[in-house]
């Protein structure tokens, strides 16, 4: 028998016995179900800034009488525009009598045109915009950034209070295991006591207190971790197909799952550091 | 002032300090809490390798002067030496390994309740860090001094007041400490038990440990040549010989 089994003894079994390991389970499973949402929202927004980044609108309020022909021609001859598709004149009529109504459009009103302009990445569109401006001269310049930019505020924000709750999560556990280690203390006041007398230093007493928390820990965040990790599947399976179709990419990718992987570890050395430290400070009152 | 001439009187008289002096108290005074000094006025002395019994009423404060002796508390006045070193006011991480030094026979026994006997046994060895081989034949050997070898693996809570009694002490000496101190080590056993206890401790007192008793027991302290006693009465000493301040130590040495 090792010397580390005698000490392992020195404090009685008892692993699940109290409620550190469920208390751990269930803000392991939260924080990682926030966790994925937050990373998820992170990469829906970067899918969708990116989709948009290098796409502006131009538009013209009357796109009759070849004005729209000509400012397409004008667009294409504009150094760093890549891609120019007007929106046929036919579709525009249809938007429009959806809005207004059929024959609401009379022959006298003018149809307004769109330009879908496509910019190189990294391309001035200060300056492309200037240019366009010369060459069409009754058009706005419309970056579609701007129209999603509400969107991407909150998918921002969203991701910021997801980062707060696992957090807030993270602090919540911390509080559990100490008064956790201040209970285990409470009960094995005499053992420690008897110890301390025989001459046990604080740190061989803590490293027992620490290694039963770290125990209960992982197995709460074992369970916890696995029960997220189903779930996220679950709802994942189905999410992803139409994230995938929305976005046009995976809502979670190699590196954020990865970082959720981690968590569960995180929640143990984080749960052990805190009895650790819990343990330690109880002991130094002792005379 | 007075405080001084105490101070310069303790000076005089620690400079004619035979080396051996293993305890040494200098105008200790213990309170609990707020309450009145329940120790007062401690000046004593202890040779290395003495046998002492310390008597005196219930109450008297028997307990708590030896609870000062193994650094389970710290003196509210005055200075304690222990091994010449000055330990009142020693930072809390050097006090472990001066107490491993010492064995300590508890009044109540402080058993750990859900380990074997043999595990108690092993406890200070263990916590030493010696060799789990070591620890066996060591924990067996003491088990069979103290004649509990066949009760190694039974549990505090199954043993009667005696056998815990005896585990307590098999645990206080296994490591063969410089300084053993017993508080009420006999109050549970038969008197056949006592003198074979007693035996144990001056066995080991002729290794070179120092011993010191607390009992009531007149019989044990009529049995054991060569030892000193200490009477303490309402928290003081009582030394009307002034033998404790000044301990003759050569003859201790001699024996
Ligand atoms: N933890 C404590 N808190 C407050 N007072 C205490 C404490 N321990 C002991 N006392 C008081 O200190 C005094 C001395 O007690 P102590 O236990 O040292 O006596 P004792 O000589 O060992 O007695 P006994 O022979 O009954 O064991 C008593 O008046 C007791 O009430
Ligand atoms: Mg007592």
């Amino acid at each position: 028998m090792s010397t580390s089994e005698a000490e392992r003894r020195l404090l009685p079994r008892g692993t699940l016995r109290g409620p550190t390991p469920y208390v751990i389970a269930i803000m392991t499973f939260a924080m990682m179900i926030v966790a994925a949402a937050g990373l998820a929202l992170a990469s829906a927004a970067g899918l969708v800034a990116g989709a948009v980044e290098h796409r502006y609108v131009l538009q013209l309020p009357d796109g009759g009488e070849g004005r729209l022909a000509a400012a397409v021609r004008a667009a294409r001859g504009v150094d760093g525009v890549t891609g120019v598709r007007p929106v046929p004149e036919q579709e525009m009529r249809r938007t429009l009598e959806r809005w207004l109504g059929p024959g609401g459009l009379g022959e006298e009103l003018p149809v307004p045109a769109l330009v879908h302009l496509d910019l190189a990445p990294g391309g001035d569109s200060g300056r492309i915009g200037a240019a366009l401006g010369r060459a069409v001269p009754q058009a706005r310049f419309i970056a579609e950034q701007a129209t999603v930019e509400p969107l991407l505020r909150s998918l921002n924000a969203l991701q910021w209070l997801s980062l707060a709750l696992v957090l807030l999560m993270g602090a919540a556990t911390s509080a559990a295991v100490v008064l956790a280690a201040r209970g285990a203390l409470d009960t094995h006041r005499s053992t420690i006591e008897i110890m301390h007398g025989i001459g046990a230093t604080d740190e061989q007493i803590a490293r027992l207190f620490q290694r039963k928390i770290a125990l209960d820990a992982a197995v709460g965040a074992l369970a916890g971790g696995m029960a997220a990790a189903l779930a996220l599947l679950v709802i994942g399976g189905g999410g992803a197909a139409l994230a995938g179709e929305l976005a046009g990419g995976p809502p979670l990718r190699a590196l954020d799952l990865i970082l959720l992987a981690v968590m569960p570890v995180a929640a143990v050395v984080l749960a052990t550091i805190v009895a650790r430290s819990a343990v330690l400070g109880a002991l130094r009152k002792a005379p | 002032m007075a405080r001084r001439r105490a101070r310069a009187r303790t000076r005089r008289r620690w400079k004619g300090r035979p080396l051996s002096a293993i305890v040494e108290f200098d105008s200790v005074g213990l309170r609990y809490g707020t309450g009145a000094e329940v120790l007062r006025d401690l000046d004593f002395r202890l040779a290395s390798g003495g046998f002492y019994f310390l008597t005196g009423p219930s109450g008297a404060g028997k307990t708590s002067l030896l609870q000062l002796l193994y650094l389970a508390r710290r003196p509210t006045r005055g200075r304690i030496r222990l091994f010449g070193q000055e330990l009142s006011d020693a930072p809390r991480e050097a006090l472990p390994a001066f107490r491993r030094r010492i064995g300590v026979v508890f009044q109540d026994f402080r058993l750990i309740r859900h380990l074997s006997a043999f595990d108690n046994v092993a406890l200070p060895l263990r916590i030493a860090g010696r060799s789990e081989a070591e620890v066996e034949g060591s924990v067996r050997e003491m088990l069979a001094w103290v004649g509990l070898a066949d009760r190694a693996s039974a549990r505090p809570p199954t043993l009667s007041g005696g056998e815990q009694q005896r585990v307590a002490i098999a645990r206080a000496v296994i490591s063969q400490p410089e300084l053993l101190v017993a508080d009420e080590p006999t109050g549970n056993v038969d008197a056949e038990m006592a003198a074979r206890l007693l035996h144990l401790f001056t066995a080991l007192n002729r290794l070179g440990t120092t011993v010191l008793v607390a009992t009531h027991d007149v019989g044990l302290i009529a049995r054991t040549a060569g030892a000193q006693l200490m009477r303490l009465e309402k928290g003081a000493m009582v030394d009307p010989t002034g033998i404790l301040r000044n301990p003759p130590v050569e003859s201790v040495q001699a024996r």
